[in-house]
């Protein structure tokens, strides 16, 4: 910090006051995971003390992969998150090279056109979505939800693309047509210059996809296409008074986005901080 | 102006080719839904599933008839006290911490990460671990003060419990925004007061916020949006019938009931779509608010 500058906080206080709301901010989640590991008796006898030799018990995930089929749920948001990723990045990618690149007639409409998506939320048509789903015979498919959130992650990756695209120096591109290049040679060109920007829009459209409850109720909730938000949901209401399975189902449904997030935090951060909403 | 040169030369095909399928996909499964909506939300369809115009009379509908109006007026309520909530206490302490993040502190990398963890958690996940931490069953919350006051079983406390169970997961969002915008302010401006011999307290309020408001604006729309559209957290941790008796019914759940039913009432697509139509106007109108009232009032002040 800057030794001249006279805050209201001392440092002790500053830090005090992070540190409790860094505690408030992880208690529930520790909570939970450090007795999903623990014998019922002490889940409820000592709910605070951390799992012991004499306490641990992982009967409470026995029960969850016996019950349900939660390697499966995994597999299917594996499957709708990563399909989803690389068609928002790729459609996105290209239509954002457009919109940056030329100057056509339509152009600036285009542009507003797609925005709107940013600020209206898709499950506002839901109702003529699940009717369009049944017509096309694909309701109670991963394929559906996939459609559903390509659309509703493209507005949000072309606002954000467009405008690291207009910032890739234009002798750079030209250097490429006067080599004789096509313009699909030139987009492939300088895709890789907007990879921190692929990063951010990959992130920003992972977690919501993930964790999404909604879409995955209304249109896939078939137990063989169930994501594992939706299983853990089912689960958690078939199993409310098991508490050890209830707990294990909840660590499974948090430990995966976790991880991502402990891997991808400086990115998704950046991405944040650096305006990726301005 | 290569670029430019082609355009005149020949029909551009390519620009097609790269707008295409973005267009395309975003056309049919997000627009074309909302207006599809929109247009069922004036039809209805009779006992022998005959589909017919009835023109605003789903609306008509769900602003008299006495049992649905009753259900639109407190969902509509009590998203509004939500919305209060989230104004009142998630984006004053997320501006709290991104003030104490930009003081540079050691650590305060690790702080941020940490106090961000919430926000990348399912919704469905944490409503399901609260209701579990202030079950009477676990006993957790009568360790701990405060906690023993958020009950999600009573009537009179249980709205504003989830509200503050959402405060807490998604105050890392105004808090990474306003952080970014307070790191963007020049140093000398605040060096330039410091030599005038303003204390912290001053810079913070003289300086530093009337440069946060087109933050605070952001902040404030898209905490609008999110809250009118909220649903996964209340259908978690109370039900689908937002219990108890209704007390934290959104119109999320409202919709969500309207459309697809609920134990023995059958769901009707053409009154749900009426919601949906209700919930579509309440969220242009906040956006239009903040376009053309708050962006626009603002605009001198930015950097």
């Amino acid at each position: 910090m800057n030794p001249k500058t006279k805050t209201f906080f001392s440092h002790a206080g500053v830090h005090t006051v992070l540190l409790i709301y860094t505690f408030i901010a992880l208690f529930p989640t520790l909570l939970i995971v450090m007795n999903s590991l623990k014998a019922r008796l002490s889940i409820f006898g000592a709910p605070l003390e951390p799992p012991l030799p004499s306490t641990f018990d992982l009967v409470g995930y026995q029960t969850v992969f016996s019950s349900a089929h939660f390697e499966q749920y995994f597999l299917n948001s594996l499957i709708v998150t990563i399909i989803s990723l690389v068609l928002i990045l790729g459609f996105g990618a290209m239509a954002s090279f457009a919109l940056a690149e030329y100057d056509f007639q339509t152009n600036p409409l285009l542009g507003i056109y797609l925005a709107i998506g940013i600020m209206v939320p898709i499950r506002l048509g839901t109702v003529s979505l699940l009717k369009m789903m049944v017509a096309l015979g694909i309701n109670n498919t991963l394929f559906a939800l996939i459609l559903v959130y390509v659309a509703s992650g493209i507005p949000l990756a072309v606002f954000v693309l467009t405008a690291f695209f207009k910032t890739i120096p234009k002798e750079l591109k030209d250097a490429g047509r006067i080599d004789g290049a096509s313009e699909y040679r030139v987009f492939w060109l300088v895709l890789p210059l907007v990879r921190p920007a692929l990063g951010t829009v990959a992130i920003f459209n992972m977690i919501p996809v993930w964790n999404d409850l909604w879409f995955p109720l209304i249109l896939a909730p078939l137990e063989s296409t169930k994501t594992v938000i939706l299983g853990a949901e089912v689960f958690l209401g078939q199993f409310i008074s098991d508490w050890n399975a209830v707990l294990a189902a909840l660590t499974l449904a948090v430990l995966p986005i976790l991880v991502l997030y402990i891997i991808f935090s400086r990115q998704l951060i950046r991405g944040l901080t650096q305006g990726a909403v301005k | 102006m290569t670029s430019m040169r082609k355009l005149n030369r020949k029909f551009p095909v390519h620009i097609l080719v790269f707008l295409f399928p973005a267009v395309l996909i975003y056309t049919v499964f997000m627009i074309y839904p909302m207006i599809d909506s929109l247009r069922l939300s004036l039809f209805s369809s009779d006992a022998k599933n005959v589909v017919h115009w009835v023109g605003l009379e789903n609306y008509r509908e769900l602003l008299t008839d006495p049992t649905l109006s009753n259900r639109l007026w407190g969902a509509l309520k009590n998203n509004l006290i939500f919305f209060v909530i989230h104004m009142c206490v998630q984006n004053p302490v997320g501006l709290l911490l991104a003030y104490l993040l930009s003081l540079k502190i050691r650590g305060s990398v690790v702080y941020r990460t940490l106090i961000f963890t919430p926000t990348v958690l399912s919704v469905v996940i944490v409503g399901f671990a609260w209701k579990l931490i202030l079950s009477p069953l676990w006993g957790i919350s009568s360790h701990i003060p405060l906690l023993n006051l958020m009950n999600l079983g009573v009537e009179n406390s249980a709205l504003i419990t989830l509200s503050l169970i959402s405060v807490w997961q998604y105050v890392g969002i105004p808090m990474m925004l306003f952080l970014a915008s307070i790191i963007r302010i020049p140093e000398e401006f605040l060096e330039a007061a410091r030599v005038d011999g303003a204390n912290a307290w001053t810079i913070f309020w003289k300086i530093q916020f009337p440069l946060l408001l087109p933050t605070a604006g952001i902040v404030g729309v898209l905490t609008f949006v999110g809250n009118f559209n909220a649903f996964d957290l209340v259908y978690s941790a109370q039900g689908a019938l937002a219990g108890p008796s209704f007390s934290t019914d959104l119109l999320g759940t409202f919709f969500y009931r309207t459309f697809f039913g609920f134990q023995l009432q059958g769901g009707n697509p053409y009154l749900g779509s009426a919601v949906a139509g209700i919930m579509l106007l309440i969220i242009l109108v906040g956006v239009l608010i903040y376009l053309f009232g708050f962006q626009r009032r603002i605009e001198n002040v930015e950097l």
